[in-house]
């Protein structure tokens, strides 16, 4: 019997079109495994004491960590968009009116509720925090 | 057929990305950018009398332990897969390495918010 062909594969194909594109939202992940983590170390200094808090609360004051936050925030953005982008291919096809709603039409609304809602959220908490 | 574990991991993963979706962006500019700079938020809201007072409600325990676990857990799925994809280890290890790290942040974040007190 002959072997079967395996078809070369390069070793950096994750790295290139059009799978960069895949590596990349999975990249995500490793951002928002980030944020549990900064707040994982929140959770612990808050029980370790008042001066570890304060340590932690220094840490976020830091230009390091609004850079972190920054790109955290970059990643966190490309998977609202990437997650809803999907959420119309993992439902059953939407009908409204007997007229098929389109996937795109489907994303770009929720990706607007939750724009609107994080920003109602941010502006409210920030006016009754003052 | 042999039962796959897999399920229970995507219910994670989809748990957590979900709640990153909604509520990520929202989450990360608060702690991370505009309470520390003090940028349309008071910056005492984060300070120790305040975020003991919010550590010690029951419903807020919970809503901390459910966001840093299912955070975790969605990312350990991610770089899991695409490690494996990637063949940089056996599919044991790597679970071993991404699930593991994922149930000892949930273990971590248990232990800290029943640390804080009631």
């Amino acid at each position: 019997m002959r072997p079967p062909y395996l078809r070369p594969i390069d070793r950096h194909w994750w790295a290139k079109p059009p799978y960069l594109a895949y590596t990349l939202r999975e990249a995500t992940g490793i951002a928002i495994a980030t944020y549990a983590l900064v707040l994982l170390a929140g959770v612990i200094c808050l029980a370790a004491g008042e001066s570890a808090y304060a340590g932690w609360l220094g840490f976020l004051a830091n230009r390091w960590s609004l850079a972190l936050h920054a790109i955290i925030l970059i990643a966190m953005i490309f998977h609202v968009w990437t997650w809803f982008a999907i959420m119309p291919k993992t439902m059953p096809r939407l009908v409204i009116a007997d007229r098929y709603v389109e996937p795109r039409f489907i994303t770009m609304a929720v990706i607007g509720v939750v724009a609107m809602a994080t920003l109602l959220l941010l502006v409210i908490a920030g006016r009754i925090s003052q | 057929m042999k039962r796959s574990n897999a399920p229970i991991f995507w219910l994670m993963f989809g748990a957590g990305g979900t709640l990153a979706a909604l509520f990520g962006p929202a989450l990360v500019i608060m702690t991370g950018l505009a309470i520390p700079t003090g940028v349309g938020f008071n910056p005492t809201l984060m300070d120790h009398a305040h975020a003991m007072a919010f550590g010690r409600h029951p419903l807020v325990k919970h809503v901390l332990l459910g966001i840093i676990a299912l955070f975790a857990w969605h990312g350990a799925e991610r770089i899991f897969l695409t490690l494996k994809d990637m063949h940089l280890g056996s599919k044991l290890t790597l679970m071993w390495l991404s699930y593991g790290s994922a149930g000892a942040v949930t273990l971590a974040a248990f232990a800290a918010l029943l640390a804080i007190g009631f």
